[in-house]
């Protein structure tokens, strides 16, 4: 069971259950579960649709998922009136190295997740919500169906919610190992059985999104935050966090700290202060070498670039992403050849393989990288690698491309001349390790 | 009764499959979790499977291979009975992921995806499972382990082969 | 749809709304490179190799799916797309083997156009590549995985085109592949395979070497073949295909057929008949010399002229002896136009008799009677793609015609055609159907009484009958409906429904024959009751110059009737096989002198007294009729040492019969020649010919073997084929109105229709011989039993 770590530094808006058996719908009611979602009832169904955008937008809260897309203007984009049913689809495929976010959201709050659900659903006149687990979460799916359905059993879910009148259903949902399924079109292929393919944008999700009906489509801690949004207000949350990027979030910090863990910080929070006093600094009092500020897509920092706050207008401003949040810390023993060479091996591993440039671009950079690690590199690769992710970026079918392409870009030219030295070091040595194989995804 | 007579899936898995294919707007919806519950009563998703699912679904055995193929936790081979995943992505690596994996091939005498010959385990070698603030970590079958060592590893080995490790299903 | 108006490459181009930027530009002679964007088919944006710059846009934008808008302002080729391009080819590369020289598509690949054209021709990847072994999926298809780039247009022809969804994509990353949907592991062989209906389309569209046809890999290059352009001989369909020739030591050799010429009335389309099923031209078993028996029974090689002169002289004598009217000619279904309409006239004019018949595949005088004094009813296949609603009684194009399938399925997946299907049996087709109605066996008749207003026939056709009025309210409701019929219907059954139709307004008609000019042997009155044109024998003005005898002849089975009666004194069989079909009795031929034409020794060969060796529709030149009234010309493709077309044989058998060759085919009347163009592969020294005629002074005259000598006669005597020779020797297809004047009584008529019902790997007699047919039908069939015998296992 994933140990829960804490900081004086957090503000517990998310994580305020945790730890406490919120898992249990009678803990979660006591706990001012279920609470929001009647708030919103009690506006009165002319007002109810609108109050909660409202407050969504006022919040300022930005999507978890990674992109950072404002919540409130998400849902306001979904059409009032549609032939096809309407649906929220909440995200919880969470397979971005580094992101282990949504893994103790699910296990201590889920109802907060169902709340959110329901809450999202309201907002856009849908009944139906799906919430899609990866398929390794398979205890986190059985703590999540087991909390939809003591939903039910207390009549929260299902026909006329609360008295409102109004009927929602949640479905849960399982994938089976596929990191592109994340995307949030590829999720709606793979939730209608088929293979985890992007679609071809436009028409977005909030128009023509599952099963050809608009879509609210949110991670699974954007989708949780709502409830503390509406319960708290929307100006209230937004305080909390930095410009533009309202309330806190979930960071996971890992790699070669002293304390890795999840933790509640507001939106902005310096992301040097994280590292060397919320997460205990690096670990056995190594020097810091590198940080990926927020899961494996992210450009990598330097440690002279990390006094940052951590929100998505400040990290761009840095040359990199807030991301999912998961913030990886590399200490001075890391070999960055290494540690390309399996950022590269991840996304190729997980290309759906539909565009040219993704497909073969992952495939060769990742061969490139692995005869360089393995010692037969020359130095024309690294500009070789340059190329091909200079000539990915912008240019792939959805953006799993993009995240394959920066990071890449940014170990070759932030550490160019660690390449260069590896690769004369190694040049008449004998393959320094076999290299692992992960060629096709079998 | 299943829907489908001379079901090659426990009554309590037809049952649920029955259930299943009905609860989306779309039938096919089902398509993916069904493969994975099949492969974790079955242990791999075999021609049976694939026949058998096709039909319950509606759709062209293609169409499931086509599925099937995509996603990289089904599988058309046997595994062993503890599929043991261990995670090398990024923060497990930086906090030993592969000596943990070379720990699990020494003590299993097998590789990446082999399985051993008494076909108790099986091992595997996966991308980020999601337990990366509790690095290195692995899997066996569903069930999370977090914060290895390479005694760690030991002491959950033994107690999976005397049968006595958590099953989540 | 409004136009908009745009901006490309700064040239203003106007485009409907709502269309792809790719298919604006194309229209304007902006062409964008693009390998996965088929018309037709699903958007993918998978290649990327179609971006263009849209300004105000930051990335660049695919133009495939892309669709265009007022004021957008466009750039095609700057050096910023160029690079995307060349990288994208370089990616490809990076995995596509180098084998172009050895490559079936060398020459004609897509992938090797736009390298030379964006310089991605310097690979600096030194791994290797990653490895997929090549596979045979069945005798048509192979796949040679390596050259595989991933565009998908295989599985969507396969799926979206063709309804079969035989191929998928399976794996994902650089591990995916094209999969066909018999896999290894269950098939007996362990090699993977496809079950499917072998069209072949996966192989039309693949835009590289991947998926190459059993029947040309690695025979020749694109660049050593000359390529005419021509009409497929199997169904009656009568699509546009083109013919792969090289020569050889005793002529030239037929290598490919496919359709790189889109324009014709099949568009995209060409089934697996059209496509690998000319081979029969090229079978050992043709005949190549003339045969005559000898008193001892046997068969012996002559001359041309020994043949000729010992036909001649036999059909004279038993004219003269035992009159015209004791002997019978029977004319086949793959005739050109001119052929079939010379046969007949030989047979009237030359022998004197009506004893003339051919293989009745559907009963087109009762059509042509149906819709007699009618104006614009009969629809052409190009209908079919377009109509907005479709009405199927009978027939299984799936099977049977497999172009107007493919023309109905484009039809309802891209302007949601409404079709209605009506049969006896589950035909595939009802998969497209809005409504099906699943009749009895032999229900037709009851329906169409149905439809004409008797609701108690409703019982015979159907057993809910409710929903079978609602049908009818349904079908009643459309309008310029196109009733496509199938043979099965036929006589008084086929008037009824085609009066029924005719009360709905716009309604079109259509009816299935059997092969590609089955149509026109029955316009050009290969019938013993009715002269070309389905004039009665009676109507002697139109056919004065006939002189042919004023009563009806003896019609197949008669025929043959007579022969076993000992009347009849000679058969005179032209590229047909009633023997075969009709089961007759050799015995009866006995005592009739029989001279047969043909390419094989056929159940009916076999019993003449004299085979004449002759070229098939591949090897002449002409025009044929398809089922649905559209003319199109044939051109010479093949070439076989030894044997001669039916049109000039017929010629010389009239001339050893001492008739007027002039009279018989009007070649000195000094028309104007159409030399050149008709001639084919070979073309080009009548051309020559006819110009230094012209430039002489001299008029130029046409040989009287040439077809094109007799077509004036036909668009002068026969009606309905008013016909524009220039839109005809351009290549192009052009609908014909049957125009029936004077009435036969149909419901007195014998009705003589056999449907052909080939399905998709038989051709009649013809298919036999095609080695590439029998292969694929023994290759669905292993298929088939395998999977029988895997549920059996279960
Ligand atoms: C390759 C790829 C993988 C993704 N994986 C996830 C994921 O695992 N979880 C998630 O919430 N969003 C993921 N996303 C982002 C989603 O597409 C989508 O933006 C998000 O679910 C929207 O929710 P939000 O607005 O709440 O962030 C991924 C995007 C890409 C391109
Ligand atoms: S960028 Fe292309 S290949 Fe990569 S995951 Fe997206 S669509 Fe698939
Ligand atoms: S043609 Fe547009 S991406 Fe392939």
């Amino acid at each position: 069971m994933p140990t829960l770590v804490s900081h004086p530094d957090e503000v517990k808006v998310l994580s305020r259950r945790f730890g406490q058996g919120a898992a249990d719908i009678d803990k979660y009611l006591e706990l001012d579960g279920y609470k929001a979602v009647q708030k919103a009832i009690a506006q009165g169904p002319e007002n109810m649709a609108a109050w909660i955008i409202d407050t969504m937008k006022a919040s300022g809260l930005r999507g978890r998922g990674g992109a950072g897309f404002p919540t409130g203007l998400k849902w306001s984009f979904v059409p009032k009136q549609s032939d096809k049913p309407k649906y929220v689809l909440v995200n919880g495929d969470e397979s971005e190295p580094g992101t282990c976010k949504d893994h103790v959201l699910f296990l201590h709050d889920p109802h907060a997740v169902i709340e959110g659900t329901m809450i999202a659903g309201l907002a856009i006149g849908s009944k139906l919500g799906f919430i899609y687990l990866r398929g390794e979460y398979r205890y986190l799916l059985k703590i999540v169906e087991k909390a939809v359905a003591d939903a039910y059993a207390k009549g929260f879910l299902g026909k006329n919610i609360f008295g409102s009148g109004i009927d929602f259903d949640i479905i849960t949902q399982t994938g089976a190992g596929a990191y592109e399924v994340g995307e949030e079109s590829a999720l709606m292929e793979s939730l209608e059985g088929k293979r985890g393919v992007p679609r071809i944008k436009p028409p977005f999700p909030a128009v023509v999104g599952l099963y050809g009906g608009p879509t609210v489509i949110n991670n699974a801690e954007t989708i949780a935050s709502a409830p503390h949004i509406l319960l708290m207000g929307g100006e209230a949350y937004a305080k909390l966090g930095s410009e533009r990027n309202g309330g806190t979030r979930l960071f996971g910090i890992s790699g070669h700290v002293e304390r890795p863990g999840i933790y509640e910080l507001p939106m902005g929070y310096n992301l040097k202060k994280a590292i060397y006093e919320v997460a205990g600094g690096i670990k056995d009092g190594k020097k810091l070498k590198a940080v990926v500020p927020g899961g494996s897509s992210c450009p990598v920092l330097l440690p002279e670039e990390i006094d940052v706050g951590l929100d998505f207008d400040q990290m761009g401003k840095a040359g990199t992403m807030l991301g999912s949040g998961g913030i990886v810390v590399l200490d001075e023993t890391v070999s960055i050849v290494e540690f390309a060479m399996r950022v590269i091996s991840f996304y190729q591993h997980e290309s759906c393989g539909w565009c040219i440039p993704c497909r073969e671009g992952t495939d060769w950079i990742k061969k490139t990288l692995t005869r360089v690690y393995a010692g037969g590199g020359v130095k024309k690769d690294i500009d070789s690698v340059q190329y091909l992710a200079e000539n990915m970026m912008g240019r792939t079918f959805c953006p799993l491309g993009d995240a394959a392409a920066m990071p890449t870009l940014g170990f070759v030219k932030k550490f160019r001349k660690e390449f260069e030295d590896y690769i004369e070091g190694h040049k008449a040595g004998t393959p320094v390790i076999t290299v692992q194989d992960l060629v096709g995804a079998h | 009764m299943s829907e489908v007579a001379n079901t090659i899936f426990s009554p309590e898995l037809a049952a649920r499959f029955d259930h299943l294919v009905t609860i989306y707007p779309m039938r096919r919806s089902a398509l993916v979790p069904m493969l994975l519950y099949a492969q974790d009563e079955i242990g791999y998703v075999s021609e049976a499977v694939i026949t058998e699912i096709a039909q319950r679904i509606g759709l062209l055995e293609l169409d499931v291979r086509n599925v099937l193929s995509y996603y990289s936790m089904l599988r058309t081979k046997p595994a062993g009975k503890y599929n043991v995943q261990v995670c090398t992505n990024i923060s497990c690596m930086l906090r030993g992921g592969y000596e943990i994996l070379d720990h699990c091939k020494a003590k299993l005498g097998i590789g990446h995806k082999g399985v051993t010959p008494d076909g108790v385990f099986s091992l595997e070698e996966v991308e980020c499972i999601g337990a990366c603030c509790w690095a290195p970590a692995m899997q066996v079958n569903y069930d999370f382990h977090e914060n290895l060592t390479p005694a760690k590893v030991d002491e959950i080995l033994e107690t999976y082969r005397n049968g006595q490790g958590k099953d989540v299903k | 749809m409004p136009d908009v108006t745009l901006t490309v490459d700064g040239k203003k181009i106007t485009a409907p709304a709502g269309t792809l930027l790719i298919d604006a530009c194309k229209s304007a002679g902006i062409e964008i490179p693009a390998f996965c964007y088929y018309p037709g088919l699903s958007l993918q944006a998978a290649c990327r190799m179609c971006v263009v710059r849209i300004e105000k846009i930051g990335k660049l934008q695919t133009a495939c799916t892309t669709t265009v808008a007022e004021g957008m302002i466009v750039h095609t080729e700057t050096a910023e797309i160029a690079q995307s391009r060349k990288a994208m080819l370089q990616f490809v590369l990076a995995n596509h083997p180098l084998d172009c020289p050895v490559c079936d598509a060398g020459g004609e690949c897509e992938l090797q156009d736009m390298t030379f054209k964006y310089g991605a021709a310097d690979s600096f990847f030194t791994e290797p590549k990653n490895h997929r072994e090549e596979q045979q999926w069945s005798p048509a298809v192979y796949f040679d995985r390596p050259r595989c780039i991933l565009c998908y247009r295989c599985v969507r022809v396969c799926g979206e085109g063709m309804d079969v969804f035989a191929l998928g994509i399976q794996n994902r990353n650089s591990a995916s592949v094209i999969a066909p949907n018999v896999p290894a592991d269950i098939s007996p062989d362990h090699a993977a395979h496809l079950d499917c209906e072998q069209c072949g389309m996966c192989i039309d569209v693949c835009p590289v070497g991947a998926l190459t046809s059993g029947t040309y890999r690695y025979k020749t290059r694109p660049w050593e073949m000359n390529h005419v352009s021509t009409i497929c001989t199997h169904c009656g369909d009568g699509c546009k295909t083109t013919l792969g020739v090289r020569s050889t030591s005793d002529g030239s050799e037929i290598v490919r057929g496919d359709n790189r010429d889109k324009s014709g009335i099949n568009g995209d389309f060409l089934c697996n008949k059209g496509r690998y099923s000319f081979d029969f031209a090229n079978s050992d078993d043709r005949i190549t010399h003339p045969l005559v028996r000898q008193s001892n029974g046997e068969l012996k090689p002559v001359s041309w002229e020994e043949a000729f002169d010992h036909i001649g002289k036999r059909f004279r004598e038993l004219r003269d002896t035992r009159g015209g009217r004791s002997m019978g000619v029977i004319g086949g279904n793959r005739l050109t136009n001119e052929e079939a309409y010379l046969l007949q006239k030989f047979a009237r004019t030359v022998l004197g008799t009506n004893n003339i018949d051919h293989h009745r595949t559907a009963d087109y005088a009762a059509f042509a009677q149906a819709l007699a004094g009618q104006a614009d009813r009969t629809a052409s296949l190009r209908d079919t793609l377009k109509a907005p609603a479709i009405l199927l009684v009978g027939g299984d194009p799936t099977n049977q015609a497999p172009g107007t399938a493919w023309n109905i399925r484009t039809n309802v997946r891209q302007n949601r055609a409404r079709l209605y299907v009506v049969n006896s049996s589950e035909i595939k087709l009802r998969r497209q159907a809005k409504a099906f109605v699943r009749l009895a066996p032999f229900g037709y008749d009851s329906f169409a009484a149905f439809l004409t207003g008797d609701d108690a026939a409703a019982s015979g056709a159907v057993s809910d009958t409710n929903a079978l009025s609602a049908f009818r309210d349904t079908i009643k409701a459309e309008e310029n409906l196109l009733i496509v019929i199938g043979s099965e219907l036929r006589g008084a059954e086929l008037k009824k429904l085609i009066d029924f139709g005719l009360t709905i307004p716009g309604a079109k008609f259509a009816l299935l024959g059997g092969y590609a000019n089955s149509r026109g042997a029955a316009d050009m009155g290969l019938l013993p009751d009715l002269l070309p044109g389905y004039t009665p024998i009676a109507d002697t003005n139109s056919f004065v110059e006939y002189n042919a005898p004023a009563e009806p002849g003896l019609d197949m089975l008669e025929i043959f009737d007579a022969a076993g009666r000992g009347e009849l004194s000679a058969l005179y069989v032209v590229n047909s096989n009633p023997v075969a079909r009709y089961s007759v009795d050799p015995a009866a031929l006995k005592n009739t002198f029989v001279v047969v034409q043909e390419m094989f020794l056929t159940e009916t060969a076999a019993l003449a007294d004299v085979i004449l060796p002759a070229a098939n529709l591949y090897e002449k030149s002409g025009s044929v009729t398809n089922s649905y009234g559209d003319l199109q010309q044939v051109r010479k493709a093949g070439d076989r040492a030894g044997v001669r077309t039916d049109f000039e044989m017929i010629v010389r058998i009239a001339d050893k019969m001492g008739a007027d060759v002039r009279k018989l085919v009007p070649f000195g009347k000094g028309l104007r020649a159409d030399m050149g163009q008709s001639r084919g592969a070979q073309s080009g020294e009548a051309d020559r010919h006819a110009v230094w005629l012209t430039a002489n002074n001299l008029e130029p005259k046409l040989s009287p073997f040439d077809p094109y000598a007799i077509l004036d006669e036909i668009q002068r005597l026969v009606p309905g084929y008013n016909l524009l020779r220039l839109q005809l020797l351009s290549g192009n297809d052009q609908h014909l109105q049957p125009a029936a004047s004077g009435l036969v009584q149909i419901n007195t008529r014998r009705d003589l229709v056999l449907p052909a019902n080939d399905a998709l790997f038989t051709s009649g007699t013809l298919g036999r011989y095609s080695a590439s047919m029998n292969d694929l039908r023994q290759h669905q069939e292993g298929q088939k039993s395998a999977q029988l015998s895997e549920t059996a296992a279960d």
